[in-house]
């Protein structure tokens, strides 16, 4: 699993933000797109390009991207 | 014998709520957006005054009519629904004699969500089966619009209200209803709930108990809480083992089905499951645009529209998953 390909996943899932925004550091709550339905597309990317079935909790207990990509890659 | 299922017909309340009213109420959904990801354009909203009985005496009524049905020839009438107008007496009962249905006949309400309308024609076989009835009415009648808070945007975007009424009988009809695999698993039962209203916390809801989650949704624990991320986590992993154990009960392959018709959630998470569980788009039917998640409603109406469109024929998988959690899925041989 590698950092920057995990990035341009996550960056996917966003319609209007500037992917030069999302980086491994920043706090995904604070990009204005995200939404209950920007949520759902990270947990579906997460099952669909890892297999990875990243829970709401998972998900409740992140605030930075570095967070979900440890927990993705923690359950590989 | 067989256990068949006759005709279908289903009710949409007249009020509608569209994508334009949800963007006038929270701005900062477009109406491309909602659109787009929730794959619903308009959802059926019941009256103030118009409960689950009311709809399902207007379905029933509406099978009779469509598809020419003598009501004296029901036996039994097995109703779904989660908003039922009493807690005493069952809503059944109510509708049995709103329709001058014979006396004869049994009649029960059970409560599931989106998996209601599955286990309603396992029940249905089950009494074709043991000699207890041969004409089942089978309707499911849900007003969720009145369990949701107004300022609750995912919920009211998702949710429409409707009732469907399937006659199922034995030996007569288009789709024999094959074998079943069915699902329980309690510990999600948090995860989609209307907490109070019951008896274990009675009473109405308070102003002051509004919750405003991380999204922006306003929601209280006497309306319907849903927890979006779990129930999606719940069907990802549920959803593709129990079409696995469907195939697998009918003795038949991936590549014999058909159609697919799942429960209509929401168009993002049937898209998501779709490409998981590997099935093509045109086996894989959609149908929300117009009335949203209808909860135990959907696949009836699904399979109403597929039916007019000619696309029912062979074999028929169909999935309902949620609230409990709760699953079942079976398949209709159509002839």
């Amino acid at each position: 699993m590698e950092e920057h390909k995990f990035l341009i996943n996550f960056s996917k899932q966003f319609d209007e933000t500037d992917p030069e925004l999302i980086k491994i550091d920043t706090n995904f709550r604070e990009l204005d797109e995200w939404s209950s339905l920007t949520a759902l597309s990270v947990m579906a990317m997460s099952d669909t390009e890892y297999g990875v079935n990243l829970t709401a909790e998972d998900l409740g207990k992140s605030s930075t991207l570095a967070d979900i990509y440890r927990i993705i890659k923690g359950k590989l | 014998m067989e256990a068949k299922i006759k005709a279908i017909s289903y009710y949409l309340p007249e009020k509608v709520f569209d994508n334009q009213e949800i963007n006038e109420l929270f701005p900062e959904w477009s109406i491309d957006k909602i659109s787009s990801k929730t794959g619903i354009y308009n959802r059926h909203i019941s009256n103030d005054d118009e409960f689950s009985s009311d709809m399902a005496v207007k379905v029933a009524e509406k099978l009779f009519e469509e598809h020419q049905i003598d009501r004296n020839h029901i036996d039994f009438i097995l109703l779904c629904t989660q908003s039922p107008d009493y807690f005493l007496p069952t809503t059944a009962c109510i509708v049995q004699n709103k329709l001058g249905i014979p006396t004869s006949c049994g009649a029960l309400d059970f409560n599931l969500g989106c998996s209601g309308f599955v286990y309603g024609l396992g029940l249905s076989k089950g009494l074709i089966y043991s000699s207890v009835a041969t004409n089942v009415l089978l309707i499911t009648a849900e007003t969720y619009s009145k369990f949701i808070h107004p300022q609750d945007k995912s919920n009211r975007t998702i949710f429409g209200d409707a009732a469907s009424a399937t006659l199922i009988t034995m030996n007569d009809g288009f789709a024999e209803i094959g074998s079943f695999e069915l699902g329980t698993d309690g510990k999600g039962a948090e995860n989609l709930i209307v907490k109070k209203g019951g008896l274990r916390f009675p009473g109405l809801s308070l102003q002051n108990e509004d919750v405003l989650d991380e999204f922006g949704n306003v929601t209280n624990p006497g309306k319907l809480c849903m927890n979006g991320a779990e129930i999606f986590s719940f069907t990802s992993t549920a959803v593709p083992e129990l079409i696995k154990n469907v195939l697998s009960k009918n003795n038949i392959l991936a590549d014999e089905v058909n159609l697919y018709i799942f429960h209509q959630a929401n168009k993002y998470m049937l898209n998501h499951l779709r490409k998981k569980i590997n099935i093509e788009e045109e086996k894989f039917y959609y149908f929300l645009e117009d009335c949203g998640n209808t909860v135990s409603s959907t696949i009836p109406i699904a399979l109403t529209e597929a039916k007019k469109e000619d696309k029912l024929k062979g074999n028929v998988l169909l999935a309902g998953f949620g609230v409990g959690y709760s699953w079942a899925g079976c398949l209709l041989k159509i002839s």
